[in-house]
């Protein structure tokens, strides 16, 4: 492996984490476009959760209307650009493109999609301006992709709209949770520039909600609250020797990556805890730190793990090994982290198990757990009426996002348990609809 | 190995392949160039009165990511002294005695047609070719499409072309008139050795949504141009197979031009009449080289249907072009998707809902693969042509054979419906969909 020099400069860094969906030029624009066949009730729009027209943007792409492109895309998505470039679109859009029928290359959508919605916000063109004031105000909780889409959407309607946001930085984990090979901080929040710029909604940064005071306070002044306060903290495993030193998150390792690049020290040797696509990016993003070796680890086999294939194929690509039907048992090491002993398993009797007298030990400098995130109960607890389901995500009726307690409407990762920028994108605007629909008795 | 030498009215050329009267054939350099690669002929650029070109000259349709599927042009004739041209034929014939060498020519005066014959023929030329095409520019003056325009004017200038030459005469024909037999049959009487057509189609290409002026622009303004490229193919094998066809012209040797890119295009205008093709907007685009490629295509199809010369087969598509009122109104063909093929597209569904007679459907279970609705089905085709796919959709022969009969055989019979409420009128049993159904969908 060390496939990547270790970064030591933002430059190196860039290179290590090269776009993987760069920036189309227009000749590249031009020609992918014109191969768009215009399917009727196209496949790639059902497929899209926002339902963009695909088809029309493309076409009018090819056109020269890219502005027009770009507006067909927000329309439907109010990330449309940073949903271009991290959407899995092999799964979206361009998994259902009829082309892969005949084993013709599909179109590559994404890429069309952020090459529009580039153009625009490049240009700076104003697509969307605020409806009329109707007096009515809505407090969102948490500016990620389900409150911004939320409040674009309730600014268009004429909805007076406050965010209030716990971290300095809008966007949510899109700016802090996403490979950065796949969109820089900066684009995730040139879009976000672009949009608050239009619909002027207002965001208050490094307020957090996290008292019942701070909640009476917001319910007195606004008519309805939408939360879309994602999930947690990286869960605890329960292991011994978990809190020792060199034993981090992955939300929270990722976290740290994207607002440090470079100056992120990640040691030679590190473990990857778990099978879903958080753990596949930081495996990959932890080879491309410059570790000499990764070990993903899986307590389970490679057909048992959530990740997409791509996602998996990609970590492998870039150096890491896998480790399957193996679970951790212990960090081992003084103080800190020198290794972690797994145990292998087997599936007995339809569950998993362990098998007796397994144990071995993997040496390493970093583990990092990428096991599921904590949810949010102790912030809805301070509201009223609000219900969880059975894996502890928000109760919402998904005709409009309006949960048990009805002034509250949810979207996003606190409502799915954590899906695609894109879900929590049109959640997000559904809930604003649903929102607009309830204070209007409709 | 077939053989691909033509002789065209008593011109020679190692094959049919010729370039037009146009861009490419500009200078001795550019000839000799594209006889080095393989063309057997070239008409030079028109030679005639001085002229002034403008800058900004051509002007093109694209089409999705095809360019140049359509061209334009407003360039004049030669603007490069005669005494440099002839020198350069002069050349050329020298390196290529068999080669042929076709001088286009455009004046005005009964003396200018005279003198300027004399002096190709002195120059070496094997023919001469009488640009009654232009639509642009020239025909303002008088020349070009404005004769071609004129029956009576092009047989008497086609006359005088005759008596002065001793070489071969081509008249050149515009695609700018109602009725191609007219300037035909002018060309015949006056004489011509030869027919060539089609010249480029008065057009224009494009609007600057800017500046609000017609492709080229020049300095703010333009004018129409001259159609041609692949766009134009279809109007050039119409009006070859109109001139072939015709009982006082079709001994007329016809050089094919319009379109023609591959070995396809020159078979087909071939098929249909002509014995030699001429090429511009396709050596604009891909340079001499594409010669290749009809050479190569020619020579296959030939060795595949056993063709020893190109006479072998010209006009060998001409008995089946006919009238539509001798077309077999018995014949059926419905389409069939193999569903095996089919990507899913839906186009051949909604191209039949939308554009034509309601004959396809959509599964209810959610399939993406459409049905053919038999009964519905007239066999125009289109979903087989919107079709993306190679051989997805086909077009099946239904009716067995045994039965035919014409438009003009029901006409002598008369059995044709002369009422729209008559049981014999043609549509009248078809389905169509309620007009609200539309709002159901």
């Amino acid at each position: 492996m060390a496939e990547y020099k270790k970064p030591t400069t933002e430059q190196e860094f860039e290179v290590n984490f090269a776009q993987k969906k760069p920036l189309m030029n227009p000749t590249q624009a031009y020609y992918e476009s014109s191969r768009c066949l215009f399917c009727y009730d196209a496949p790639c729009m059902n497929a899209c959760p926002t339902h963009i027209d695909i088809p029309l943007f493309i076409k009018q792409i090819h056109t020269g209307n890219t502005v027009g492109a770009a507006k067909t895309i927000f329309d439907a998505n109010w990330l449309g650009n940073a949903c271009g470039v991290v959407c899995p679109t092999g799964e979206l859009c361009e998994g259902a493109c009829v082309y892969d029928g005949q084993d013709v290359p599909v179109i590559q959508i994404g890429r069309l999609q952020n090459y529009a919605t580039s153009h625009a916000m490049k240009a700076d063109v104003t697509l969307f301006k605020a409806g009329a004031d109707n007096g009515k105000k809505v407090a969102i909780v948490g500016a990620g992709p389900a409150g911004i889409a939320c409040a674009c959407e309730l600014r268009v309607l004429g909805y007076e709209v406050d965010i209030f946001e716990a971290k300095d930085k809008p966007s949510g984990l899109t700016v802090y949770g996403i490979a950065p090979y796949k969109i820089t901080n900066q684009e995730v929040l040139d879009e976000m520039d672009y949009l608050e710029k239009q619909l002027n909604y207002k965001v208050h940064y490094n307020h957090p909600i996290t008292t019942a005071e701070q909640v009476a306070d917001i319910e007195a002044k606004y008519d309805a609250v939408f939360l879309g306060v994602g999930i947690g903290a990286t869960a605890r495993l329960g292991l011994a020797g978990e809190n020792k030193e060199g034993v981090i998150g992955a939300v929270e390792f990722i976290e740290d990556l994207r607002m440090k690049h470079h100056e992120v020290d990640v040691p030679p040797r590190v473990v990857v805890i778990g099978g879903g696509n958080t753990a596949m990016d930081a495996a990959s993003e932890s080879a491309k730190m410059g570790a000499k070796s990764v070990t993903l680890a899986y307590r389970r086999d490679r057909e048992s793990m959530g990740a997409y294939g791509f996602e998996y194929k990609f970590a492998i690509a870039t150096g890491v090994q896998s480790l399957f039907n193996a679970t951790p048992v212990e960090i081992v090491g003084n103080g800190r982290a020198t290794g972690v002993k797994f145990a292998k398993t087997e599936v007995r009797d339809g569950k998993l198990q362990n098998i007796p007298d397994s144990e071995f030990v993997v040496n390493c400098d970093l583990v990092i757990k990428a096991t599921g995130q904590g949810k949010q109960a102790t912030f809805f607890n301070l509201i009223k009426g609000l219900e969880l389901d059975d894996r502890k995500r928000l109760k919402v009726n998904l005709e409009n996002y309006q949960t048990t307690n009805p002034k509250y409407f949810a979207g996003g990762d606190a409502v799915n348990g954590g899906a695609e920028v894109v879900n929590a994108a049109y959640e997000g605007k559904m809930a604003a609809q649903g929102i607009d629909a309830w204070l209007n008795g409709k | 190995m077939p053989n691909l030498n033509i002789n065209f009215a008593g011109i020679k050329s190692p094959n049919p392949f010729w370039l037009a009267s146009a861009p490419p054939t500009n200078s001795g350099y550019q000839v000799m160039k594209a006889f080095e690669a393989g063309w057997g002929g070239a008409v030079w650029k028109t030679l005639g009165v001085p002229v002034i070109n403008v800058s900004s000259r051509y002007g093109s349709t694209n089409y999705r990511n095809t360019r140049m599927a359509g061209f334009n042009n407003i360039e004049l004739i030669t603007d490069r002294p005669l005494i440099d041209n002839l020198k350069e034929i002069e050349e050329v014939k020298k390196y290529f005695p068999d080669h042929a060498i076709i001088a286009s020519l455009m004046v005005e005066s009964k003396a200018e047609w005279e003198q300027i014959i004399k002096d190709v023929e002195n120059a070496g030329a094997d023919g001469i070719e009488l640009n009654f095409g232009c639509p642009h520019g020239m025909c303002e003056r008088g020349m070009g499409s404005a004769v071609g325009q004129e029956p009576d004017v092009l047989e008497t200038i086609v006359g005088w072309a005759k008596e002065a030459a001793t070489i071969p005469v081509i008249t050149k024909l515009t695609p700018n008139i109602s009725h191609i037999i007219d300037p035909g049959l002018a060309a015949v009487r006056g004489g011509t050795d030869a027919i060539s057509l089609i010249n480029t189609i008065k057009s224009i290409v494009g609007i600057d949504l800017d500046t609000y002026a017609p492709y080229p622009v020049v300095d703010g303004k333009g004018t129409n141009g001259g159609y041609c490229g692949p766009a134009v193919k279809p109007i050039a094998l119409e009006m070859t197979k109109e001139l072939a066809k015709h009982p006082d012209i079709r001994t007329t040797p016809i050089s094919g031009i319009g379109g023609i890119e591959t070995w396809r295009d020159v078979v087909e205008f071939i098929l249909l009449g002509a014995s030699s093709v001429q090429v511009c907007t396709a050596v604009m685009h891909y340079g001499f080289g594409i010669v290749r490629e009809m050479e190569q295509g020619l020579v296959q199809f030939m060795n595949d249907k056993g063709y020893e010369t190109i006479y072998d087969f010209v006009g060998k598509a001409l008995p089946n072009v006919t009238e539509w009122k001798h077309l077999n109104l018995k014949h059926k063909v419905v389409a069939k998707i193999n569903a095996d093929k089919c990507i899913g597209c839906d186009l051949c569904y909604i191209a039949c809902d939308d554009g034509a007679h309601q004959a396809i459907a959509l599964p209810k279970n959610g399939s993406r693969i459409p049905e053919i609705i038999d009964e519905n089905c007239v066999g125009c085709n289109l979903c087989s042509l919107v079709c993306p796919v190679e051989e997805c959709i086909t077009m099946e022969k239904r009716d067995d054979g045994t039965q035919h009969v014409t438009w003009d055989e029901k006409t002598q019979a008369g059995t044709i419906p002369t009422t729209f409420n008559d049981d014999r009128a043609g549509g009248k049993g078809h389905y169509v969909p309620k007009p609200t159904d539309a709002l159901k969908v």
